[in-house]
């Protein structure tokens, strides 16, 4: 090769600047995009990855209850304390599971108390405060979106009538979501609603009544809206659609399961 | 850098190959499995609760 030195004799002092402000170039664009391949990557965990450490984390949960219900130690099942208020279920618990037909046949997941982001990485968290499955008031779960296994990623698809079943050790409860006129509904309860992330009353026991004393057993899911963002949060209502279905007259699950 | 990189890995291009993918795939598990569990929480990306 030839000698620099002797091809660019005069010339070495501007050559050399050249070269620092094209290494500095380099650098800067070797930076953006390092960064943007990160970037990518980053959101490749959130899509990907968190569904497939949720799937492992489920099907654990999962074992877990079914074995608990076989020996007897429902965590619903827990006596009631002294003063004769039932137990709290402890944080962090799976309790029961939800099925929602319109989301396949296969779709079904773990509840888990609390609404806690370590809970909801597991699967849907029910609010603390909130009924229990079946019981007067508003039994209330939250929920992701995108990744964490996407519970509710097609939330906004669910439509007035669509059965969400939730099953504990003995009973299928299935509700139904509500229309989505007001007018239609003693409450003033909506199938389906967006709203704003202080927007609590949404779990309240009567949806948007804080005060009201309830008497039918709703079921609201939350999620943010839109997909990936966490501006707004969508809700869905829906109401218990008959009295409890015994698992032993049903043990293959009820009709709406089946899309009955 | 990724030319320092590159001059610095040694066993011809083989080992070159072969080393830049360790790398890429070292970076890419530590990304994966420390960095972005532990830097998630902290982002507002998955808010899904009303409160």
């Amino acid at each position: 090769m030839t000698d620099p030195g002797i091809r660019r004799p005069r010339h070495a002092r501007p050559v050399r600047r050249a070269g620092l402000a094209r290494t500095a170039v380099r650098g800067l664009g070797q930076t953006l995009i390092t960064l943007g391949v990160i970037v990518l990557l980053f959101v490749g965990y959130e899509i990907w990855v968190t569904d497939q450490i949720n799937e492992g984390r489920q099907s654990e949960l999962t074992q877990d209850l079914r074995q608990r219900w076989d020996t007897g130690d429902d965590p619903l099942g827990a006596p009631d304390r002294p003063d004769g208020s039932a137990a709290e279920l402890p944080l962090g618990e799976g309790f029961a599971f939800i099925r929602i037909p319109r989301f396949g046949p296969d779709y079904v997941r773990v509840i888990l108390e609390g609404t806690d982001e370590d809970k909801l990485t597991e699967g849907p968290g029910h609010y603390p405060d909130s009924a229990l499955p079946g019981e007067v008031g508003n039994f209330a779960m939250a929920g992701h979106r995108v990744g964490k296994g996407s519970p509710f990623l097609n939330l906004d698809q669910l439509g007035p009538g669509d059965a969400i079943i939730i099953e504990t050790r003995d009973t299928w409860f299935v509700y139904r979501m509500l229309r989505n006129e007001a007018r239609a509904d003693p409450d003033g309860v909506v199938g389906q609603q967006i709203v704003d992330p202080g927007a609590v009353e949404v779990v309240e026991p009567v949806p948007g009544q804080p005060e009201a004393t309830p008497t039918r057993s709703l079921l609201t899911l939350t999620t943010c809206h839109p997909k990936f963002s966490a501006a707004q949060r969508l809700i869905v209502h829906a109401e218990l659609d008959g009295a409890p279905l015994p698992k032993s007259d049903y043990p293959d699950g009820p009709p709406a399961l089946t899309g009955g | 850098m990724y030319t320092w990189i590159w001059r610095h890995l040694p066993g011809g291009l083989p080992g070159k190959l072969a080393g830049s993918l360790l790398l890429v795939l070292a970076v890419s598990a530590l990304l994966l499995f420390v960095v972005f569990p532990w830097l998630e929480p902290m982002l507002p990306l998955n808010e899904v609760t009303v409160r």
